[in-house]
């Protein structure tokens, strides 16, 4: 669509696979007055910490930061919830003037009492520290006081990007870890990084090592517990996901506890599988680990391969824009979609890194848009111009799809349906069929303009037999 | 009176635990979508456009746009004014808007940034025509919640562009709803149309927020009140403004309006119920000289006929309604039409009248008492409700967890409604919104009385 303009500040982050050089740029600071979709330094930071269950966290500001990230994950707890509780000192304009320290002490005590968390997180919002808060002497009071690791999460909005956020997360729980006791942990143990357990998955996920003979030692943050990243030092291999927001722990953990770490992913066949070989490969002295591991690959693509030739079938031929967070995570979808038959047309990340995108352009095909940091109108403007049938993204991203007449998926934080892993795969394809085969779409302008006939009567329903409804048997957790 | 309504106000400061309220700059947010090729752009950190459009997003289920002024670490030193003119420059390349409604966020409010003199200087180095207006609300979040930045941005939109004037030869009516939803929106515009009253409503977001599908994109979603409307009014007949607690505050649109412009205001209750809903009728009447058109009336007529076809479903039910306190006090009065006894009514907003306009409402002969708690949070009022056992749980999607926890069924009103498919086309106001929250009640009572018992009627 050429009626939408884009800014020119913005030209170099959007590149066009093709005879041009790759020039990209990307780490910017979102430019004023482009509707960015990315969020804030306190989003960063409270999106890896937020599963912990057991942690009380409370958000030092003004109501807003708390009220808008109140239980909005699907992020499960076995156990404790406090994580779904949302707790902020509401600070008001007095506080503004004289401060908000007495109000942070206060409360901690008050919601420590009452919740009796494992250790207690402290968001810095942004005016915390232009009011001159000592969050950090508060925190170790009240540490002091209550015999828990109370944390300052340096996090206020406008001290950088999303990014910022995370290595503040990683800052904070890093202050945790090496404090428990290690002394039963098996050499032949692990730490999951960077899997938030989204309707479930760090448990699929957990099992698959589990069945490999390997000890888990914490999952961060997925059905987090303090306890467990306390002793997280004891681990033999950190396995990363969401290298973007969980790298920083990583390192930080290899640097001062001599722990390796290796990069995976568990979206679509191929990357589960190489994320479970990877980590059989870092213990060699155990093949059978190796042979586990082949052999749940082997039984789990067996149980879904049926119904996923199924759905290729059905879906095959379709074209997808995704836009994610974190680039890693476009790299996983790309290949996923491939499987499907799916062609990507777009590929963007809110805080994807020049390396990132240097391999999502070796991965996509010639022609495809890729944008860093991309605002709702260049989205729009590329999802039509690219004739997408699917796009893949958040909920912000949603209503464009829609609006378009074109279908869509959360990947994203607020869906209910695990998509890591095998039985993820399949969901994730369950969930393709089910937007791009929606018999709704033949009503759309999209679809009524591309017949060339506005008054067309249109097809009826597309015949789905051979599904015998299998492909609505989703349940929730 | 006073022993009967109990208000747990003014408590000592406890840390606030699932808030029941938004902040400012949210309220402010939706007015500027509600006016027709506004685009809303928050002056302070990205994370405060993004999580509020999420916020919006999950109950209107619209593409909605706010920008930002993305404020940078240097930014809190230096001051927003270079932010802002990038902003307000990248908006007007980007989208040709007709108004740019700028609210304020606590970073901005909290480093002292004269957000006029930007925009004064902003408005003098861009003398073009393609400039827009430039709407200035100050919406910290530390004062007040997403109700006063709502009511502050009507304001701040009317004095900013209110001269004078008239966009019709018969004399046109200002009505300010308030936080209503767009199918609400719609029905006050089908009654105004009927009654032959133009008008100006300010917000208008039932098309932008509720529309349908796109052939192309399109920058800002069509609909909403145009500018050269809200400019006119200053000349209209009256306005008409809803809100028992907004007429008790020193300032308001239709205040500003009659006291600088002379124009006559109409303070209602939020029209829920039969009561509230014939007092807007009547102003209707006044303003247009016309009486209530019989579609109306025959509404009106099988309302009256559901309340006593099944006035014993819901006679004596208590209930603990929550929410704006506007919002409350209308739910409040309804209930008292039918006997439903709200035996909670709470809300985060804390604007000092929410018990003396309840207490209208409940006349002495109340003879159960009635917690009333303002500056409330979703855990004060899960135990109060624990406490109180109310039959039924009213209120926003917000509720849902005590409501499942605590065994006690409800109904979704209201800002926000996340977890269910028809925010937008829920109807609260006047004969009809009244109807469908009726049936809706009556019905939520009698499924439950259906599902705890151990026959299983299948006539209730």
């Amino acid at each position: 669509m050429s009626n939408i303009p884009i800014l020119k500040e913005r030209e170099s982050q959007i590149f066009r696979k093709g005879k041009k050089p790759f020039d990209m740029t990307c780490g910017k600071h979102s430019l004023a007055g482009s509707v960015s979709q990315r969020a804030c330094v306190f989003c960063g930071s409270r999106v890896v910490l937020y599963p912990i269950a057991d942690a009380l966290h409370l958000i030092h500001g003004p109501i807003g930061c708390a009220a808008y990230t109140w239980d909005i994950r699907g992020a499960l707890s076995s156990g404790p919830e406090l994580h779904r509780l949302s707790f902020s000192t509401d600070l008001r304009e007095k506080d503004v003037i004289f401060g908000g320290e007495k109000k942070l002490h206060h409360a901690l005590i008050e919601l420590i009492h009452q919740y009796a968390p494992k250790a207690a997180f402290v968001y810095s919002t942004c005016i915390v520290g232009i009011i001159g808060d000592d969050v950090e002497s508060v925190c170790r009071a009240v540490g002091e006081k209550t015999g828990i690791p109370v944390l300052p999460v340096h996090s206020e909005g406008f001290k950088g990007t999303k990014k910022d956020g995370y290595k503040a997360a990683c800052e904070a729980m890093f202050s945790l870890v090496g404090k428990g006791d290690i002394a039963d942990i098996s050499p032949k143990s692990i730490n999951i990084l960077g899997e938030f357990n989204i309707g479930g998955e760090a448990w699929m996920i957990k099992s698959y090592y589990q069945r490999m003979g390997i000890e888990i030692v914490s999952v961060m943050t997925g059905d987090g517990r303090v306890n467990d990243i306390r002793r997280s030092h004891g681990a033999a291999l950190n396995v990363v996901q969401c290298s973007g927001s969980m790298t920083h722990l990583a390192e930080k953990m290899k640097e001062v506890y001599g722990i390796p770490y290796i990069r995976v992913s568990y979206f679509g066949l191929e990357d589960t599988s190489q994320a479970l070989y990877d980590v059989a490969a870092h213990f060699t002295d155990d093949p059978e680990i190796l042979e586990s591991a082949k052999e749940l690959v082997r039984g789990e693509i067996q149980a879904i391969y049926a119904e996923l030739q199924q759905i290729k079938q059905k879906v095959r031929g379709k074209k997808a824009a995704i836009y994610v967070g974190g680039a890693f995570k476009a790299f996983s979808l790309i290949k996923a979609l491939r499987y499907l038959g799916i062609k990507v047309v777009l590929a963007g990340s809110q805080t994807g890194m020049q390396e990132d995108y240097q391999t999502l352009k070796e991965m996509c095909d010639e022609d495809t848009i890729i944008l860093d940091d991309a605002n709702s109108l260049e989205l729009s403007k590329y999802v039509l111009e690219k004739k997408a049938d699917l796009f893949i993204g958040g909920v912000k991203e949603r209503p464009i799809a829609y609006k378009l007449g074109v279908g869509f998926c959360d990947h994203n934080h607020e869906r209910k349906i695990p998509l890591a892993g095998y039985q993820g795969m399949l969901n994730f394809a369950r969930e393709v069929f089910r937007t791009v085969s929606s018999p709704v779409w033949q009503f759309t302008p999209k679809y009524l303009s591309s017949t060339n006939s506005h008054h067309k009567h249109p097809p009826g329903p597309p015949s789905r037999g051979e599904f015998k409804g299998k492909l609505f048997q989703m349940r929730l957790p | 009176m006073k022993s009967q309504i109990k208000q747990t106000s003014s408590k000592e400061y406890t840390a606030t635990k699932n808030a029941c309220k938004l902040c400012a700059p949210l309220g402010a947010s939706l007015v500027f979508k509600g006016i027709a090729g506004a685009v809303p752009l928050l002056h302070g950190s990205q994370g405060c456009s993004t999580y509020i459009r999420r916020y919006l997003i999950s109950h209107y289920k619209e593409p909605i746009d706010i920008a930002c002024s993305n404020f940078a670490e240097d930014t809190a030193i230096f001051g927003g004014g270079a932010n802002l003119k990038i902003a307000l420059q990248n908006i007007h390349r980007q989208y040709f808007p007709s108004l740019v409604g700028i609210a304020t966020t606590c970073l901005s409010e909290t480093i002292g940034d004269d957000v006029p003199m930007f925009i004064r200087e902003y408005a003098s180095s861009h003398p073009d025509e393609s400039t827009a207006p430039l709407v200035h609300v100050s919406t910290p979040s530390y004062q007040g919640t997403h109700m006063q930045g709502f009511h502050n941005a009507v304001l701040a939109t009317v004095k900013t562009i209110a001269v004078t004037g008239k966009f019709s030869n018969i004399g046109h009516v200002n009505i300010f709803p308030g936080m209503v939803s767009p199918a609400d929106l719609r029905y006050l515009k089908e009654i105004l149309i009927d009654f032959n009253l133009p008008f100006m409503m300010l917000p208008d977001y039932s098309r932008t927020l509720d529309g349908s599908l796109w052939p192309e994109y399109q920058l800002i979603p069509e609909g909403g009140t145009t500018v050269e409307m809200i400019r006119c009014s200053a000349g209209a007949a009256g306005s008409l403004e809803f809100g028992r607690i907004l007429s008790r505050e020193k300032q308001s649109a239709g205040k500003w309006l009659n006291e600088t412009h002379q124009v006559d205001c109409h303070h209602l209750g939020l029209p829920i119920g039969i009561r509230e809903t014939d007092r807007f009728f009547q102003a209707l009447e006044v303003l247009s000289g016309r009486p209530t058109p019989e579609k109306y009336q025959e509404e009106r007529g099988r309302l009256i006929d559901s309340y006593v076809d099944s006035h014993k479903h819901v006679m004596s039910a208590k209930v603990a309604v929550y929410g704006e306190e506007d919002l409350v006090v209308a739910m409040a009065a309804f209930f008292s039409e039918i006997g439903i006894l709200p035996v909670i009514c709470a809300s985060g907003d804390r604007s000092g009248y929410l018990k003396e306009e309840l207490a209208r409402v409940f006349p002495d002969d109340v003879d159960q008492s009635i917690r009333v708690m303002d500056n409330a949070d979703f855990v004060d009022i899960e135990s109060t409700v624990q406490d109180a056992k109310p039959d039924l749980i009213v209120g926003n999607s917000k509720g849902y967890a005590m409501s499942r926890r605590l065994g006690i069924p409800m109904v979704r009103i209201g800002f926000p409604i996340h977890d269910r498919v028809d925010a937008s086309r829920r109807l609260h106001l006047g004969y009809r919104g009244t109807q469908q929250l009726f049936d809706r009640i009556a019905n939520k009572l009698i499924e439950y009385r259906q599902l705890s018992s151990t026959v299983g009627y299948t006539y209730m």
